[in-house]
């Protein structure tokens, strides 16, 4: 039995790979899969294989569950839609809710959880307000937690409909104010392109930054591998257009996130072998081990770009056949560099401290 | 990781733990029951840290569904962590039947359900019927196929609770026990292995014929229950209702259409078994 997720990776790059899979192979695919909420993912990538009968069972309820959770996703944001009927500015959806919403590829089967919208800054009063007036609540009640939320973060504390028992996060940025990079929420919110109901999705590039600064440039790279099968699906689907590429490339550097999306690509074409087109081979090469723990954006040239890659592969596939997490050191270094992304030593010291204090 | 491997019904099981004792003590309970190639679901009992796997050693229930807040367990009473995980998958990942939180026995082809809250009485009513000439199909979930409406038995290990311990080690004198596993977060706690039949039977479906609502405690009664009553308390007892979305509403429409509901108060196992009788009888 293999003992990391790399059976996972290969299983949805190449579904036909599962055909010299064993009873006990499939077991450990199984559980991977679950634990990383690609089940959905790798049922529909399987559909029309030929697969052991007790699988197609697992399969088919996976399809179901999926379904279930495309059409709830679905609902909950025409419930935010309906709740925000008069006001007047852009309410862009992001991600998994995003994907089915636009019909891209990327949802098919995808796991879809808490409803994730944008807004513009400005406007967080009034959008906050409606949101209050049609049922929703505040998780967290406390003190410390909420104004950390409103004063360094890039959304607002979440909040949770009281009868739905679903949450909403309202964000004004994609990444929290204290990283480093500083992306243009304004401009992200100008290029959203509008969808059938009024409600709207980042333009193609900017969905695939997005992504990419979730995975990179904030968190621990939990969830990562669904992550970065998005960022296979959006751009494979997307790569088709001249006009993508370009504004990739523009965007990303003007959302100071050159550095996460080019690492998305190496990354998602190592793993899933994703064709990542006329983006400059350049961005293959030249970064340094500093990346790894992101604060700086200077290429160095002391370890190359590969180098480091390997240790996100290590992180993204610590996963084995019984949907345990693995590899706790890797782990911990990625845990560790979440904090030291998101914050400033100094802030990161007060914000423990605090923690601490509170138990 | 030590393992062990059950189906029961549909639902094929692993279960994987950091200790041998708790595995050894499910492969004797559960002997009689087939062993599953590719499991359904995979649980895992470990220990909350390395230490406390060997000071006052604590099982901490994992698997590929968990609920985040489940508090974990003195390892004496790992049976029941295991029941819990593997009822959990059940709950939370199960599609491929309407999931009711439910009893049922069955009799010529024909199945009689229970269901209602904790303490109705419906696990041990069913137990107690498995002994006395009906086929015992499940204790906690009953499976209502989304094409034909049958009810597919889930006949797991019975869960008996207090009281019902001392009464079912009367009625099943032949009856195999598990350990007695006492101030568990529900009670005492002990298992009895379903009869052999049950077990053999267990890909048997059989048609619902007749739904109980029991409430023990209560002086003898029988009241009719309206089909809009039914069809709540059923959307609240199954816990994938929502989720099978048009699927789920035919299935549970059809079987209130088709199913004769009644509530019953009874104070003892006697009573009850006369209510339930004289009702099977009066049905056409």
């Amino acid at each position: 039995m293999k003992r990391y997720a790399m059976l996972l990776v290969d299983a949805l790059r190449d579904p036909s790979s599962t055909a010299t899979l064993d009873a006990d192979g499939w077991t450990a695919l199984l559980a991977m899969a679950r634990a990383e909420q690609l089940i959905g993912t790798l049922a529909r990538r399987l559909s029309g294989l030929a697969v052991p009968d007790a699988v197609q069972r697992i399969l088919e309820e996976a399809r179901i569950n999926a379904e279930y959770q495309r059409r709830s996703a679905l609902w909950e944001a025409d419930c935010a839609r309906r709740a925000l009927a008069d006001y007047p500015g852009k309410v862009v959806l992001m991600k998994g809710t995003a994907y089915a919403a636009a019909g891209l590829k990327a949802s098919e089967g995808r796991h879809i959880g808490d409803l994730d919208i944008m807004v513009a800054r400005e406007d967080l009063p009034q959008v906050e307000a409606a949101l209050l007036d049609a049922g929703w609540e505040w998780v967290k009640e406390n003190t410390y937690d909420d104004s950390y939320y409103r004063d360094h973060m890039h959304e607002l504390p979440p909040l949770i409909h009281k009868e739905r028992d679903r949450m909403i996060d309202v964000h004004h940025t994609i990444l929290p104010l204290t990283a480093r990079p500083k992306p243009d929420a304004a401009a992200m919110l100008a290029d959203a392109m509008r969808l059938e109901n009024g409600l709207y999705v980042f333009s193609p590039a900017d969905m695939v930054i997005h992504s990419a600064a979730h995975l990179l440039a904030d968190g621990e790279l939990d969830g990562g591998l669904r992550n970065l099968w998005d960022i296979h699906c959006l751009v494979t689907e997307f790569s088709s257009s001249e006009e993508f590429w370009g504004n990739m490339s523009y965007n990303a550097g003007w959302h100071e996130l050159t550095f996460a999306v080019s690492r998305a690509l190496r990354l998602a074409n190592r793993l899933f072998g994703t064709e990542t087109g006329s983006y400059p081979e350049y961005w293959a090469t030249r970064y340094s081990l500093i990346m790894v723990v992101g604060r700086n954006e200077t290429p160095g040239d002391e370890l190359n770009a590969l180098q480091a890659d390997n240790l996100f592969v290590r992180r993204l596939t610590a996963r084995d056949g019984w949907g345990r997490s693995t590899r706790k050191f890797t782990r911990l270094g990625f845990y560790i560099r979440s904090h030291w992304l998101r914050m400033p030593p100094l802030m990161l010291l007060r914000h423990l401290w605090v923690k601490w204090r509170k138990g | 990781m030590h393992e062990f491997r059950v189906q029961v019904g549909p639902a094929a099981f692993r279960i994987g733990s950091a200790w041998q004792r708790p595995l050894a003590q499910l492969a004797e309970l559960y002997r009689d029951y087939p062993t599953p190639d590719i499991p359904d679901y995979s649980v895992r009992l470990e220990a909350v840290s390395f230490l406390r796997r060997f000071i006052r050693p604590a099982v901490s229930i994992n698997g590929d569904y968990v609920l985040p807040d489940a508090a974990p367990l003195p390892l004496a009473q790992a049976l029941l962590a295991a029941e819990m995980a593997m009822n959990l998958q059940m709950a939370l990942g199960w599609r491929r039947h309407l999931l009711l939180h439910a009893s049922a026995v069955e009799k010529d082809g024909k199945a009689l359900i229970m269901t209602g809250a904790s303490g109705s009485g419906k696990s041990t009513l069913a137990a107690m019927l498995g002994c006395k000439g009906w086929r015992f199909m499940g204790d906690e979930f009953v499976l209502i196929d989304l094409v034909t409406g049958d009810a597919v038995p889930f006949p797991r290990l019975i869960s008996l609770k207090n009281e019902a311990i001392g009464a079912m080690q009367v009625t099943a004198l032949d009856g195999r026990f598990g350990p007695l596993m006492q101030g568990t977060p529900k009670g005492d706690i002990r298992h009895l292995v379903p009869a052999r039949d049950a077990i053999h039977a267990m890909a048997q479906p059989a048609k619902p014929a007749l739904l109980l609502f029991p409430s023990f405690g209560f002086d003898p009664a029988v009241r009719e229950i309206l089909p809009s009553e039914v069809f709540i308390r059923l959307t609240q007892a199954s816990t994938n209702y929502v989720a099978l979305g048009e699927a789920g509403f035919t299935t549970l429409t059809r079987f209130i259409k088709t199913v004769p509901a009644r509530a019953v108060d009874y104070r003892d196992g006697q009573e009850a078994e006369a209510l339930v009788d004289r009702l099977w009888s009066e049905l056409a």
